[in-house]
């Protein structure tokens, strides 16, 4: 009965996602529960009349229950992917009804990052509605005494369109259910003709919440007899309490009391950081008892840690030969006979995801059981930590996911979760813990801070004949493996080993990089550095080439064909590079059209005005943005125009596609303008929007452009590919109107604001 | 004590007086529309009105609440269809929208004010709100759509 699938295909390690040595297994198909059973986890699908699948369920009334298994962030994803079951199964959309699945692996992967929702789970979406289809259909033919392949279905109904009936999917629900669910080869999957909302889309199901206040986020989770925590964290990854006061702190009003959590062991992974939690009756006197705390921290090995002189570090190991991760003939040759030979650093400092909900969580230990409700991207790896730090097992871990105010990957990591149940085991009761927003920007998981070194021979019309591009970066790996320093193969390929480029001679290196700080993915990840890097650098060369950017850069994408990734470790996202094979033609076709959909080369430009290109690849989808920025006498920079074109294969929702690239466009804006976390002696010095800047509505692009390619090709990412080609633009227009170079990132320092 | 009307009904608060509105409102009422995110007043999105202008209530000290009209999300129209709530829901404005709450407070303060804003005068009303998510666009947008609706 049961059927064992491998539902998300995927892979050994990705561009979001945390190392795991096994396939992601997921339970497809399970029988139905007899009444009484209960599974711990289980949803209104669960219980429905008909219920062919673990994402959804048919009740007699007609309602179709879909179970969203992936986290809402703001990319649409928990309607997206209803969307695509309510369609196969020739559902009526209102009459869906969507529930949040808990944290169980039996949904397979919901690690909702990676930008692969709909890429790992739009099949496995089409095979649940064909499902519950194939056994409507023949419930009806049963019943009307006709071949099976006479009948068709319309809008929530079974058709016999030569005899004119017709029966509801609620009527058929306790008949069907009877039947057996049919093998995956039996069930015949809807032509593309008949599709009725993949590729129009539809709102968010959660419009109306969204709107009036009453959407439910970690931070508006309740229940009775909760208490409030706010935790003051060593200030230095790695740090311990030495010893603490907490006299001052007990006397605020409020105040309960003050309860100490350990160290993480090495490495730290999704550990509490430790220190010192003030338990309180509000929130508000949560955060003044901990004011009053009084504590001497032993910082530990990362109080030497100044981003300033590590910066140069990184940039000195650039500098020297580093480890091969690539290699085509021999660019070493080249560059040894001489010749007109250009080289330019790039870098990019850490930055953090400052969402705007800063992390939070609520936690109930009770009877051997924790029951958690949080906003996270990960609620199986909130079943892992919790199971491993409270010593119970995973299966009494259970983790309810809220909506999420905002993720862009900080979420993937339940540190905060994990603390809260830590915190409620202690003190016996639910507790809320709520990070402030200092604590959030300064204790991020944060994108790498990254050192580029590129260097390239150019030929007699411009043309590179030798390509060397080292980066130098803290890895991801550093926070499961504290003696991780190199890149890792799923970070290298973002926009690294995969250049594009069609080049003789190309020599790509990484070198190591030891982190004082935790690194994590955030939104495009190592995409954003290595597409700074790769395509402002390109831009260069066609400057001293004397040739236009556009023309130069087609010229080194070159003709169509597919990249050969022989000989190197190159993971492709997770997906086959049958299915997913890196088509340079693409790309070549997006900044194509991308020229003419901004006017390149026919707009005229004034003083201080002009227009910056760059295409690049990430998540599966190819894209080309072109920007246009305006620079005044006193260096400040406004953006007027952005145009956008993206090719992610099948796009099931345009509308919250294009929502997607144009909030990309903002993310990049905040990275180009003010982007930058520092430390000194191992604290970062950064700690809320006044120094962190994220970008405001008078500094974004006025209106960005979004098209889509239209493409029958399989669907890739949308969340995370419009920020890198974005970021690159930005600057490479920068130079266009100010003549400025910007190779380090924020621009602030060049004097622009 | 502390009197004021929330939404339009009375209340009264015996508790700390520095304590912020957004706290009183979260926490005691339970009204989790209004939403946390800087806690200094550099975010918005926390905003409520009182007394018909957009206040960022987690820099509001309930003190200051003391006689006072406070209107949260919650309140602003009790069918949630507010000009400005039913362009956002046109305009397809949010996307994980925890500060959309904020946008729309404010948006709705500014039209309270201001029948037709010039793009300028958006962005400066709408600057101090911080969408991580990159909605801005949209916000625009659904303002002078909202502009329209009202006259």
């Amino acid at each position: 009965m049961s059927q064992i699938d491998n539902v998300s295909r995927r892979r050994f390690l990705t561009g979001g996602i945390i190392a795991a040595g096994t396939l992601v297994l997921g339970v497809r198909y399970y029988h139905k529960l007899s009444s009484g059973d209960k599974l711990p986890h289980d949803t209104n699908a669960d219980h429905a009349t008909l219920h062919p699948s673990v994402y959804l369920g048919i009740d007699p009334d007609g309602t179709v229950w879909i179970v969203a298994s992936r986290s809402e962030m703001g990319t649409t994803s928990r309607t997206t992917l209803p969307l695509i079951v309510a369609d196969e199964l020739d559902a009526d959309w209102k009459r869906v009804k969507i529930e949040q699945a808990l944290g169980d692996s039996r949904y397979g992967d919901q690690n909702t990052d990676g930008s692969h929702s709909i890429r790992s789970f739009y099949d496995a979406m089409r095979e649940a509605g064909a499902t519950a289809r194939f056994m409507l259909v023949q419930t009806a033919a049963k019943q009307w005494g006709v071949p099976a392949s006479e009948c068709e279905t319309d809008l929530h109904v079974v058709v016999h369109r030569s005899t004119n009936r017709k029966a509801g999917y609620g009527e058929l629900a306790s008949a069907a259910a009877k039947l057996p669910v049919p093998k995956r080869e039996e069930l015949k999957l809807k032509p593309k003709s008949a599709w009725r909302y993949v590729g129009k889309g539809q709102v968010s199901y959660d419009l109306q919440a969204l709107v009036t206040g009453k959407a439910i986020y970690g931070m508006d989770a309740r229940m009775d007899g909760m208490v409030y925590a706010s935790v003051e964290h060593p200030p230095v990854l790695g740090g311990k309490v030495k010893s603490y006061d907490d006299k001052e702190a007990l006397k605020v009003a409020g105040v309960r009391q003050t309860v100490p959590i350990d160290p993480f062991q090495q490495a730290p992974a999704f550990q509490p950081l430790g220190g010192i939690a003030v338990i309180a009756d509000s929130t508000w006197a949560a955060f003044q008892g901990r004011k009053k705390l009084n504590i001497a921290w032993d910082n530990g090995p990362n109080e030497t840690y100044n981003s300033d002189a590590y910066k140069n570090e990184l940039r000195a190991t650039s500098h020297n030969p580093c480890k091969v991760v690539r290699n085509i003939g021999d660019a070493d040759a080249v560059f040894a006979k001489g010749g007109k030979a250009y080289e330019a650093d790039y870098y990019v400092p850490l930055l953090a995801h400052a969402s705007m909900e800063p992390m939070v969580a609520l936690a109930e230990f009770r009877d051997g059981k924790a029951t958690l409700w949080a906003p996270t991207q990960n609620p199986q790896a909130v079943q892992d930590i919790v199971s491993k730090e409270l010593g119970i097992s995973k299966e009494d871990v259970i983790c309810h996911v809220t909506l999420l105010g905002g993720g862009f990957g900080r979420k993937s990591k339940p540190d905060y979760v994990a603390e809260a149940a830590v915190l409620s085991k202690k003190t016996g009761r639910p507790v809320k813990v709520v990070w402030t927003r200092e604590d959030d920007i300064k204790f991020d998981y944060y994108n790498a801070v990254a050192s580029m070194y590129l260097k390239a021979a150019l030929g007699t019309n411009g043309k590179p004949t030798a390509w060397l591009q080292r980066s130098v970066f803290p890895p991801i790996p550093s926070i499961f493996d504290v003696n991780a320093v190199y890149g890792d193969p799923a970070h290298l390929q973002q926009g690294w080993t995969d250049i594009p480029y069609d080049l003789p001679n190309l020599r790509i290196e990484n070198g190591p990089a030891k982190a004082h700080v935790r690194i994590g993915w955030l939104r495009s990840v190592a995409n954003i550095y290595h597409a700074f890097g790769i395509q402002c650098f390109t831009d260069e060369l066609a400057h001293a080439a004397g040739r236009d950017p556009l023309d130069y850069l087609l010229d080194l994408i070159g003709h169509p064909r597919t990249i050969d990734f022989k000989g190197v470790e190159y993971p492709n996202y997770g997906a086959s590079m049958d299915a997913y094979p890196w088509e340079t033609g693409r790309l070549r076709h997006v900044t194509e059209l991308v020229a003419e959909k901004s006017g390149w080369g026919k707009r005229k430009h004034g003083k201080g005005t002009g227009l910056g290109i760059a295409a690049h690849k990430s998540f599966l989808s190819y894209v080309a943005t072109v920007v246009e920025v305006e620079v005044n006498d006193h260096g400040e920079v406004r953006i007027p125009r952005v145009d956008t074109v993206l090719d992610a294969g099948l796009v099931v929702n345009p509308e919250a596609t294009r929502a997607q690239f144009e909030g990309a466009a903002v993310f990049g804006t905040s990275i180009v303008r003010s982007g930058e976390i520092t430390a000194t002696k191992g604290v970062i010095d950064q700690s809320n929007f006044q120094d962190y800047p994220v970008a405001r509505m008078n500094e974004v692009p006025s209106q960005t452009n979004v098209y889509i390619v239209d493409s029958d090709a399989p669907p890739a990412g949308v969340g995370e590919p419009g920020v890198p080609p974005f970021v690159a633009a930005f600057c490479n227009a920068i130079f266009a109107a100010t003549g400025k170079r910007v190779r380090d990132l924020p621009i602030s320092k060049l004097g622009l604001s | 004590m502390i009197q004021f009307k929330v939404n339009g009904v009375e209340q009264s608060f015996g508790g700390e007086p520095e304590m912020p509105l957004l706290w009183y409102l979260r926490d005691v009422l339970g009204l989790t529309g209004s939403k946390f995110g800087c806690g200094v007043g550099l975010c918005g999105a926390c905003t409520v009105h009182v007394n018909g202008q957009a206040t960022r209530s987690c820099v509001t000290a309930m003190r200051e609440a003391a006689g006072k009209e406070v209107t949260t999300i919650e309140g602003l129209d009790k069918n949630g269809l507010h000009p400005v709530q039913k362009s956002w829901m046109q305009i397809n404005v949010p996307q994980c929208g925890y500060c959309q709450v904020g946008q729309i407070m404010q948006a709705a303060a500014l039209l309270n004010r201001k029948k037709k804003p010039t793009d300028h005068e958006i962005d400066e009303a709408m600057s101090g709100n911080i969408c991580r998510c990159g909605t801005y666009q949209r916000i625009r947008a659904a303002i002078k759509a909202a502009a329209g609706e009202m006259t």
